[in-house]
């Protein structure tokens, strides 16, 4: 699939590209930032359940963003929903905010997991995914990473590991923007090969969004390529 | 008398464990699956054996302890303690999570595989790494006492057990030392599988015996206490890398000055195969080799 330039956007979307085109310094403008837009916007709009006032509850799906990087986008969707005040946002990456250049759960409500080395989220997703199996709960869990993640070892043990086990659970979004020095090729088809049901969309196609993060295969867990513009 | 090895005894303490403690996930990577047959057949989804995998392993046990679980990850203590350290790091110390890591081979247990499969580093980079406790055990009923007390204390903890075990267990508990004789010449630390060797090696001397099984957070309460305002030399015996704790000895008898020598694995690139007892009678690591040093050093301290 091609690229897609970027669509016309929801108009819901518009209160929370204000707030992230509020934000200082240039982060706002980094492809990893707004690449991942659009899927994290559909993922919480209509897709996710999950309750800003609650952000632990047993009840939610859980979103772990295991690519860490470019998360003003990530954090500008969270403000939007009503997780933390939107004034957070201005203080993008000061010593005293909670806001950093990757994610901490311990400092931001309804951050799943603290990430920026590459290669963790992922495999911790599938951990959540067996413990929920566990407890016997019907939520889902959703997992997201990146081309250039891609690169690590770790995720390929991940797709070799999930894509043996029973876990329809798990949705994995893996946003190629481009970025991964080493090509990934058809990526979807490489995670089929893996065991996993596997898609690949365009990344800024909402009705295409949700559409896959809806779908779930009966056993496998499921692959979501979303190719993006950078 | 022991009765198993410290490795038998981890299925056997995990596995009843697992009985009444239903957060307890046992992690494995192909290394002692059999030894779990019985908590698998008992608790289904509850054994993971993952295959060879120890990155992800030690990740998707953080994501279990996320959810509530206690995890417990097991290996070949290089595989679990220095190729997924990144992950021990990140995953369970920087996220606050607890979990617990269990080896086998301590430093040289597997000496025939040669040095891919030997870790007298394990504690030593394990220290660097803020939360992260650290248990030493010298049998395996102490390895079942140690365990019991700390497995789901909340936070990510180390237990290095070894095929080298004492003659006879101590009533240990976590995060205690335990004074074992008390004399004036000197105080000696022994760190677990090394308490005999120096019992031996101490036979007759006016010096303190302390036995540490957790060495970190380490007990400067006790160690200061014995020691007073005006610390003997200390001897810090330990079966991984020497010098590994002797911050953690200065730190508790600070501000006192205090002459420490330390006696363990040296840092050298060990070629030699054999067994475990040929690598510690050639490193010194004996009960005569610990007297001499301990000779030497009450030398010193009598010149």
């Amino acid at each position: 699939m091609s690229r897609s330039s970027q669509q016309a956007r929801d108009p819901a979307m518009q209160p929370m590209l204000q707030l992230l085109a509020g934000t200082h310094g240039d982060d706002k403008h980094d492809p990893s930032a707004l690449s991942i837009l659009d899927v994290v916007w559909v993922l919480y709009q209509r897709v996710l359940r999950h309750d800003p006032a609650d952000p632990g509850a047993e009840s939610r799906d859980r979103f772990l963003v295991s690519k860490g990087h470019g998360p003003i986008g990530l954090y500008a969707v969270l403000a939007d929903r009503g997780f933390f005040p939107a004034e957070e946002l201005t203080r993008f990456l000061d010593y005293d905010g909670t806001l950093g250049g990757h994610p901490d759960r311990n400092l931001v409500p309804g951050i799943e997991v603290s990430t920026g080395s590459l290669g963790h989220g992922f495999p911790m997703a599938v951990g959540v995914a067996l413990a929920l199996q566990l407890k016997r709960s019907d939520r889902r869990v959703f997992v997201m990473i990146g081309d250039g993640e891609a690169n690590e070892g770790s995720v390929w043990e991940t797709a070799l590991l999930a894509g043996s086990l029973d876990l329809p659970n798990l949705t994995a979004i893996l946003i190629d923007n481009g970025t991964s020095t080493r090509p990934l090729g058809d990526a979807a088809a490489k995670f089929s090969a893996f065991g996993w049901a596997a898609q690949t969309i365009d990344g800024r196609d909402h009705a295409a969004i949700e559409t896959a993060l809806r779908s779930q295969d009966a056993t496998r867990p499921t692959m979501v390529v979303a190719v993006v513009d950078r | 008398m022991i009765e198993t090895t410290m490795r038998a005894q981890l299925a056997r303490t995990a596995t009843h464990l697992m009985d009444t403690d239903a957060r307890l996930v046992m992690v494995l990577c192909d290394i002692s699956v059999g030894l779990f047959d019985d908590a698998a057949a008992r608790h289904p989804g509850r054994v993971l054996n993952l295959g060879i995998m120890e990155q992800t392993a030690v990740s998707l046990a953080a994501g279990l302890a996320l959810e509530g679980f206690v995890p417990v990850v097991h290996s070949i203590a290089p595989f679990l303690v220095e190729r997924p350290f990144e992950q021990i790091k990140d995953d369970f110390c920087y996220q606050r999570l607890g979990g617990n890591f269990v080896s086998i081979g301590a430093s040289y247990d597997y000496a025939s595989d040669g040095m891919t499969h030997q870790a007298p580093g394990d504690v030593a980079i394990l220290k660097t790494l803020p939360g992260m406790e650290i248990v030493v055990p010298g049998t395996a009923a102490e390895f079942d006492a140690l365990f019991r007390e700390s497995y789901a204390d909340g936070a990510p903890t180390y237990f290095r057990t070894s095929a080298q075990v004492n003659r006879a267990s101590r009533p240990v508990r976590f995060g205690q030392l335990d004074v074992i004789r008390r004399g004036s010449a000197a105080t000696v630390v022994a760190i677990g599988p090394m308490l005999d060797r120096v019992l031996e090696a101490t036979e007759g001397l006016d010096v303190s015996v302390v036995y540490c099984t957790t060495v970190t957070p380490f007990d400067a309460t006790g160690l200061r206490e014995l020691a007073g305002e005006s610390p003997a030399p200390v001897l810090l015996v330990e079966p991984y890398y020497a010098g590994t704790g002797v911050a953690d000895i200065v730190q508790a008898l600070a501000p006192a000055p205090a002459r420490i020598e330390a006696i363990g694995v040296p840092r050298h690139v060990l070629t030699n195969y054999g067994t475990a007892e040929e690598h510690d009678a050639a490193l010194g690591l004996t009960a005569a080799g610990i007297r001499a040093q301990l000779d030497g050093l009450l030398a010193f301290t009598a010149g």
